[in-house]
């Protein structure tokens, strides 16, 4: 199954709304970790979902939501920590979480989405609903324990979960091949009586389709999928990290940027298809939503103090600790 | 019906605890290693399975599937065994259960229950003998709560299951077998953050944390014969605190010992000696005593474990200091 010219528009404008939306944090609000160069891999696996399918994610979250078609004013000012924020303020660039599109965690520790996501599944299945649940993961991720034994879980119990890894080759500086016993991720399916797929994550009409069938074989009740998109990072791990080692070579980062860009491959394709007008259309309303979100967040009032105890429980007892309020100095 | 009793275990008032919530809410799930052969048997017999699950050796990530589950819908009870275990799983309480809503300004709720026994006083050694109440009283986010009484367990893990918030319960093993008459309505809840005053007194309160309740009513019996009065409150809930049921004791007394399994450093005991310090110093007529477990790990010799933990006499040798 493949997508429609207007899906495939769709997929267009989220992959380049996650690159402009992380230039104009550079350029505007310099935090985080960058997915410029997994666009492809991102949107694609996610336009195989329906808005109440659940997702998890990464410490690498601004993709993620944009993926899943969040608004973007809320996710700008929660950049910019505003109370506008999807999150107030309170949860920052590695947690744009917005849970009106099924997102329930971007984990910042690794590794942290699998068990939530297999949770996910667990619930979909006891409660007789056809959702499923996407595990966004790093290559890093599937060196944690968290891995093997969620997967497993969702495996004995055929779960609707598909565990699908942003493979883009490094974790932090540390190589898939220096961190990994064998250099395919997907092949680890088979220790766990699972589909293992590798896709090109830089062809995001590829990983719609192998995320759609696997989409498909959990709506079906026939358990869970491990998807391993191979993309590539273009940035530093973090925006603002000092990496005092060469650790990939510049001839290699300009292989991927000039030959290997989703957005690049992805629009080629559609001109090629003769919908060059609206992609240009695209792209033109696309600066003016960055434009746009960026004054949204620069004019939003902060957070207040009061916003940390409102937050903490849906049922609060006893609190605020202490009479004095937050604080609690006498 | 509704003022009636019927005598249970605390650990069949736990089971009781758990059916009548997976019959009143069928969003109530169970999951825990084994628990098919111990512990939820009779629960096997009633409910769907899909709702019982029994998981692989994966303490981190069942308790995560846990927290999934609750952000999605559903209202786990994670059944964890034994405490020690809880560091295992101790990523996806702390790191995932007690900081997403938070983390997401508000937008998630989290009703998962951690259930949990201290396995101590029972020649465990010091990997399955753990008493890590004060770990997580210092997490924000989190409501902890460590029943002493069949009552209190049945009605707190109640509350606990109705709560919105992550709850860790710790069970104490050396309670299991007490039985007592238990209330039978189904809506019997002992709220979360309220202590129970178990012995009323006047001369000494002492400030019971967990399965120390026993040995502080039996060393309020012995004083008693001599006619010392004292007050045994029972903390149930460790986090919130109960601060106020405490000062009011205090300032009845003028006199403060905590009984507390746990270890002595960084104890629940300090975080009470701690408030009644800086909110109750004007009521204190002597220093508070803290009467817990040495900052040595637990031997299986069972006579030098025996010693460790706060007993009858070091309560009572407690008291008598600060009379």
């Amino acid at each position: 199954m493949s997508l429609d010219r207007s899906q495939q528009l769709e997929l267009y404008s989220r992959m380049l709304r996650i690159r402009r939306f992380e230039e104009a944090i550079v350029a505007h609000y310099p935090v985080g970790h960058l997915s410029i160069g997994q666009e492809g891999a991102i949107v694609g696996a996610c336009m195989a979902l329906r808005d109440d399918d659940y997702v998890t994610g990464t410490h690498r979250s601004h993709g993620h939501p944009i993926g899943k078609g969040a608004a973007i004013n809320p996710l700008m000012a929660e950049i910019f920590g505003k109370r506008t924020g999807i999150c107030k303020g309170l949860g920052g660039s590695m947690h744009l979480t917005d849970t009106s599109l099924g997102l329930i965690c971007e984990s910042a520790i690794v590794g942290g989405g699998f068990p939530l996501a297999t949770g996910a599944g667990l619930s979909i299945q006891v409660r007789k609903s056809d959702q499923v649940s996407l595990c966004f993961f790093g290559d890093g991720a599937a060196n944690q324990g968290t891995f093997g034994e969620s997967i497993n879980m969702a495996a004995i119990w055929k779960l609707p979960v598909i565990y699908f890894c942003e493979n883009n080759g490094y974790a932090v500086t540390t190589s898939v091949a220096a961190s990994h016993g064998q250099p395919d991720i997907a092949r680890r399916a088979d220790g766990y009586g699972i589909p293992g797929v590798i896709v090109d994550g830089q062809d995001a009409d590829a990983v719609y389709e192998v995320t759609q069938a696997a989409v498909d074989r959990a709506r079906a009740g026939e358990g869970p999928t491990l998807i391993e998109a191979k993309t590539y990072r273009f940035d530093e791990h973090s925006n603002r990290l000092a990496i005092p080692i060469r650790y990939r070579s510049d001839e290699e980062i300009a292989f991927h940027r000039n030959e290997r860009d989703p957005i690049t491959l992805y629009r080629a394709r559609l001109v090629a298809g003769g919908l060059a007008a609206e992609v240009e259309a695209i792209e033109a309303e696309v600066t003016c939503i960055m434009a746009d979100a960026v004054q949204f967040a620069k004019d939003s009032p902060e957070p207040e103090l009061s916003d940390l105890t409102d937050n903490m429980f849906s049922n609060p007892i006893n609190f605020p600790v202490t009479r004095e309020g937050i604080f609690g100095d006498a | 019906m509704r003022n009636s009793t019927q005598k249970l275990s605390y650990l069949q008032a736990i089971v009781e605890a758990q059916r009548e919530e997976m019959r009143r809410d069928e969003r109530v799930i169970l999951m825990g290693e084994d628990i098919a052969v111990y512990g939820a048997q009779s629960l096997f017999d009633e409910f769907d399975h899909s709702r019982l699950r029994n998981v692989p050796i994966s303490e981190n990530s069942f308790t995560g599937v846990g927290v999934g589950a609750a952000l999605t819908g559903l209202r786990p009870i994670v059944d964890l065994t034994i405490a020690s275990f809880v560091y295992l799983a101790s990523d996806q309480i702390i790191n995932q259960a007690a900081k997403l809503r938070f983390m997401t300004g508000g937008q998630l709720k989290v009703p998962i229950v951690v259930r949990t026994s201290t396995f101590y006083n029972n020649r465990t050694a010091a990997q399955h003998a753990d008493r890590p109440y004060p770990l997580f009283m210092n997490i924000p986010g989190l409501k902890v709560v460590a029943p002493a009484t069949a009552s209190d367990a049945k009605g707190l893990l109640k509350a606990a299951i109705r709560d919105d918030d992550p709850v860790i319960m710790f069970e104490d093993i050396n309670l299991w077998g007490k039985k007592e008459e238990v209330p039978v309505d189904v809506d019997f809840l002992v709220p979360i953050g309220k202590a129970d005053i178990k012995r009323a007194g006047s001369d000494a309160t002492i400030v019971s944390v967990a399965g120390c309740l026993l040995p502080a009513l039996a060393a309020a019996e012995l004083l008693a014969r001599e006619g010392i009065d004292v007050e045994v409150v029972d903390l149930r809930t460790i986090a919130p605190m109960d601060k106020e049921t405490i000062l009011a004791s205090v300032a009845k007394t003028g006199r403060l010992v905590i009984a507390d399994n746990s270890h002595k450093v960084g104890s629940v005991a300090s975080e009470i000696a701690a408030v009644v310090s800086e909110e109750g110093f004007e009521s204190l007529r002597k220093p508070i005593q803290r009467v817990a477990t040495p900052s040595v790990h637990i031997p299986y010799n069972q006579a030098l474990e025996r010693q460790l933990y706060p007993t009858k006499e070091r309560i009572v040798a407690a008291v008598r200091a600060i009379l």
